[in-house]
């Protein structure tokens, strides 16, 4: 399989053989990284962030330096000509001439797919506002096929804000090439969006939709839970409602002890502290994950091989 | 062409005829294709028509499209017909078709779409066509028929 000079924009661009395929190279990665200390030596990432990250941005870079490449760019897009009045796809074409491989965040939907069709080096998104983050995506597949030694036939939980929140919303479409039976779990008012369950229906995905957890806690193997996102709420009274809705403590992980709990982080109060303790808890070993699967991608799109 | 839109309309000698357009399209389809226009046009507005009630005529004298070029504005007439004219006679006719790709014609509803922002061209895949469901290549949200914003 090759992926060398491919963009990664959207998971809707993978197939379910592709994204195995990464998780593999990942997992080689991870249990070999010494065999990877130099293999992208010479080559430079531009990491250009146009709007705040700290785990994504820094995950990326230290991924290629894992990989004996070296990093240029910008988390503040106030630094750059922008500012002047530059066009992204201007400034896209600039970084492009310094650099092997981009990473793009951006505020617009779309723009990452706009700097893939400018650029002919590879472009990874990196969060293009509320539509896509791919490399997300695979590093949640590669905890679940980490966890759980599969990733077909499972039964996944989702819980909280799914009308905003871009991860559920791709990782569910990823999820759904895997024959996972899905449980959406939300206030209604943050339910998820009618196209994008049409969509996991039309793959075939099983999809339920609750507003709490615990009658069906027992049945999943992961429960994927999401912070509500105060910045997307025009009436913070709403928001004050909603924020406490839902909370993982032990009193709830007690109703299934073999679940095991995701979180995108950064988490605010919908995990209790106590739980991270706990063998169900794997949002930092998640989080952690973002370094092999970063790797495995910059190799893959850069042309090396396992 | 029908009967009655034939008593109102002049025939053309040469040149492309579409038909069977819901009648509050078809400004805006004229609009669409009137950087296409090489000499006299006809717009005809409310015909009867047992299909449609109503339904307007577009009669484009010495221009002639192709069938890829006025399935772009398909979206706006599904149940039209594309006739070429030659010598005042019909030598060709097609069905309109919604193609599986709308470039440039449609804005994307998304305010927050990097096409809204940037200066590039639009781009749609159509998912079905009934209802008629199609998605922004770049910003990846759905759209139905009621919200699409020609530009």
């Amino acid at each position: 399989m090759n992926f060398k000079n491919r963009d990664i924009i959207s998971i809707r661009d993978f197939s379910r053989e592709e994204l195995l395929f990464v998780l593999k190279t990942a997992s080689e990665i991870e249990k070999r990284s010494d065999d990877y200390k130099d293999r992208l030596k010479g080559k430079v990432l531009a990491s250009i962030f146009f709007e705040p990250s700290t785990r994504t941005r820094l995950s990326f870079e230290s991924a290629m330096q894992r990989l004996g490449g070296s990093v240029i760019g910008f988390a503040d897009s106030k630094i750059t000509s922008a500012v002047k009045g530059e066009s992204f796809m201007d400034t896209v074409k600039i970084i492009e001439g310094y650099s092997d491989v981009i990473v793009i965040r951006h505020p617009q939907e779309g723009s990452a797919r706009l700097a893939a069709d400018v650029a002919e080096k590879p472009i990874i998104n990196a969060g293009d506002g509320s539509n896509q983050h791919p490399t997300q995506t695979l590093l949640d597949l590669y905890t679940i096929q980490k966890h759980m030694n599969r990733l077909t036939g499972l039964k996944v939980g989702f819980l909280g804000d799914l009308k905003y929140g871009r991860t559920v919303h791709s990782l569910a479409l990823a999820l759904a090439k895997f024959q996972t039976k899905m449980y959406f779990i939300s206030p209604e008012s943050l339910k998820m969006p009618d196209d994008h369950m049409e969509e996991l229906r039309e793959l075939g995905s099983e999809c339920l939709e609750y507003e709490r957890p615990e009658p069906k806690l027992h049945e999943l193997d992961i429960l994927y839970v999401t912070r509500i996102q105060k910045e997307r709420f025009p009436d913070l009274v709403e928001y004050e409602r909603l924020r406490g809705v839902y909370r993982v403590d032990d009193k709830m992980l007690s109703l299934n002890p073999r679940l095991k709990v995701m979180h995108p982080l950064p988490r605010v109060d919908e995990i209790a502290y106590s739980v991270d303790a706990r063998p169900e808890a794997i949002y930092f070993d998640q989080a952690k994950n973002g370094i092999p699967v970063r790797q495995a991608v910059l190799c893959l799109v850069l042309g090396e091989t396992l | 062409m029908t009967k009655e839109a034939s008593l109102e309309i002049p025939k053309i000698k040469d040149g492309t005829v579409i038909d069977h357009i819901p009648s509050e399209n078809i400004m805006k389809l004229a609009e669409i294709l009137s950087n296409k226009f090489k000499s006299t046009v006809t717009i005809g507005i409310n015909f009867e028509s047992k299909k449609l009630g109503k339904k307007g005529i577009l009669k484009m004298d010495d221009t002639f499209l192709t069938e890829k070029e006025v399935n772009k504005i398909a979206i706006l007439a599904k149940d039209g017909t594309l006739n070429i004219i030659k010598d005042f006679n019909v030598t060709k006719k097609y069905k309109l078709k919604i193609p599986d790709v709308i470039e440039e014609i449609l804005k994307c509803p998304n305010p927050n779409c990097i096409t809204n922002h940037e200066k590039t061209k639009t781009k749609f895949m159509v998912n079905k066509t009934e209802p008629l469901i199609m998605r922004c290549r770049f910003c990846e949200r759905s759209f139905g028929k009621d919200e699409l914003i020609f530009e």
